[in-house]
């Protein structure tokens, strides 16, 4: 009796603590939601909305300043698409591998190096695109600038595809053996077991793992801080120099500006319009997982 | 009275250690023929040798011969996709795809391509007929087979093994995880299916066995102790082990 009273304290206890836990990491992100969304208010209080979203020049510090997004935006997803064409399909293709193909000895061999490779800081991955990458870029295409978006797309890439890889193998490991016999009794080869009932069979932990990786992509800072350049430019060649929101941001973090100035208060509204873009991503991974989902 | 696969002289290894040791059997066409034996004598091993199943297996070997309508099916350089499609296999658990009812039947046929698309629905048709499962899914062919009940879910992979028209039905425990009324309701299938298929059942129930197979083979420790008609096998074994396990004497 008076043993299972202790318990039941005890466990009050823990809940409490626990919920306490979540509560702060909640509040914070209710904190940096106002914040944001304040400044970014009072922002719009001096800038015309049709000026920040429509306009295609993007020069906060310059006078006359002007305030179009758009290059900024652009830019995000330049990196975000260009990244995602490396990311995907080789990180897909290699849980493909490591999952179907490969044998126990390889897959306890590669497996860790991924998460290796994973761990690796993105200023790293952002110096080998500014002096390996970009240099073979220029080799082959002389007219490309020093500073470019197809180089830190490429180390984004790079940089995502071991996240991508190592989750999507575990979703398709994590699929029953039961059902990959059965599929073999049936007459079907490895490529056809591993595309036509893996996959889809693992299709919401392999989406999880794009969504990710296009997540990622979207808010790297340090690669294309170094390798992309720092000139907003409305352009979807990636062989030019390009910024980025998370780009900008640290540009004006690192100069000395005046807190409630409206350089100020234009990294808020980069920093919404981020948290804006990427909430409406996960958004859409929901609805696209929900809609593919094959339980098991 | 014809022989649809001849084994003679089977040994097989996973790695060191010998799980078969020198079986010789025929297997009759249009016939059932049931392996029974205490756990681990080697009937799961003895059926996926017949459809390679056991090159999913790192470090396995078998040596001897398997003669399926005279093709060696031991032979290294067999196209194991074909003979799959002509050796069918159902098991021990019910393992569906997570797909749909119809998408699950026709997985075999989108993937073989032989079977034009204007006879899909065709096919579906008649395959969870002769499952005798489509007057129970017929309305919902596109629902998930998760949705089935176990005893559906193990028809339906009945109906998906058929439906690539093999001409051999290996069957591993195919009711150990059904109830009765789903069992019972099998069994009167395989005997249908016995007119078109040559069929090849494990089970572990003797009545089971005495009741729907024609030919019986006694498995013990890798050895096929005794093989022949069910009756005689039942009635008259020939090995005292093979009347002490039938009657329960031991297991
Ligand atoms: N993948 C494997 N690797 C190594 N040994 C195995 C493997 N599968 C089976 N064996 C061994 O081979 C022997 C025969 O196994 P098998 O699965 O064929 O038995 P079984 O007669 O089907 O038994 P049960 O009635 O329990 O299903 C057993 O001793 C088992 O331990
Ligand atoms: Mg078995």
């Amino acid at each position: 009796m008076e043993k299972r009273k202790r318990h039941q304290t005890e466990e009050k206890i823990i809940e409490i603590g626990l919920i306490l836990v979540s509560t702060i990491s909640i509040l914070t992100t209710i904190g940096i939601v106002i914040t944001l969304f304040y400044e970014s208010y009072e922002f719009f209080m001096e800038v015309s909305m049709i000026e920040f979203f429509t306009t295609l020049r993007w020069a906060p510090v310059f006078d006359p300043p002007s305030f179009g997004v758009l290059p900024l935006l652009s830019g995000t997803l330049l990196i975000a698409v260009l990244s995602s064409f490396i990311s995907l399909p080789l990180g897909l293709g290699s849980a493909i591998y490591l999952s179907e193909f490969a044998s126990k000895k390889m897959r306890q061999l590669i497996k860790p190096l991924l998460e290796l490779l994973a761990g690796i800081p993105s200023i790293v991955y952002g110096f080998f695109a500014l002096t390996f990458i970009t240099p073979l870029i220029r080799q082959i295409l002389p007219d490309t600038s020093v500073y470019n978006a197809l180089s830190a797309s490429i180390a984004v890439g790079i940089m995502t595809l071991p996240m991508v890889a190592s989750l999507s193998e575990d979703a398709m490991m994590a699929v029953p053996d039961s059902i990959r016999q059965g599929a073999y009794a049936l007459g079907s080869t490895r490529l056809e077991v591993a595309l036509h009932v893996i996959v889809p069979a693992a299709f919401s932990g392999i989406a999880a793992s794009f969504m990710l990786a296009i997540s990622r992509a979207i808010g790297e800072t340090m690669i294309v801080a170094i390798a992309a350049g720092q000139t907003p430019t409305f352009t979807l060649n990636p062989l030019e120099s390009i910024q980025t929101m998370t780009g900008f941001m640290v540009n004006m973090a690192l100069g000395d500006i005046q807190q409630g100035s409206i350089e100020f208060k234009t990294v808020f509204v980069v920093g919404a319009l981020l948290f804006l873009v990427t909430l409406a991503l996960n958004f859409i991974a929901k609805f696209v997982i929900q809609k593919n989902r094959e339980v098991y | 009275m014809t022989n649809k696969i001849k084994v003679e002289h089977l040994d097989f290894y996973y790695g060191n250690f010998q799980a078969l040791k020198d079986i010789n059997m025929d297997i009759h066409q249009n016939k059932i023929t049931a392996l029974i034996g205490p756990s681990g004598c080697g009937k799961s091993t003895f059926i996926k040798t017949m459809n390679r199943m056991f090159d999913l297996i790192d470090g396995t070997k078998a040596t001897g011969s398997i003669s399926f309508d005279g093709t060696e099916l031991l032979d290294k350089n067999l196209d194991v996709v074909q003979l799959r499609k002509r050796i069918g296999m159902v098991f021990q658990k019910p393992n569906p795809f997570p797909k749909s009812i119809e998408e699950n039947v026709l997985y075999g046929v989108k993937r073989h391509g032989d079977v034009p698309k204007s006879e899909w629905d065709e096919l579906v048709k008649t395959s969870l007929k002769k499952a005798s499962l489509w007057t129970e899914v017929e309305h919902k062919l596109n629902q998930s087979a998760f949705s089935l009940s176990g005893g559906q879910q193990q028809r339906l992979c009945i109906a998906r093994a058929l439906a690539t028209k093999p001409e051999v039905l290996l069957m591993d425990e195919p009711t150990s995880a059904l109830d009765p009324i789903a069992t019972a309701k099998i069994e009167e299938l395989l005997e249908e299916l016995k007119k078109e298929y040559t069929v090849i059942i494990v089970t572990h129930s003797m009545q089971q066995a005495a009741r729907i197979s024609d030919y019986t083979g006694f498995f013990l420790n890798g050895e096929l102790i005794e093989f022949g008609l069910t009756k005689t096998v039942f009635s008259n074994p020939t090995d005292k082990r093979t009347e002490d396990y039938i009657t329960g004497r031991f297991g």
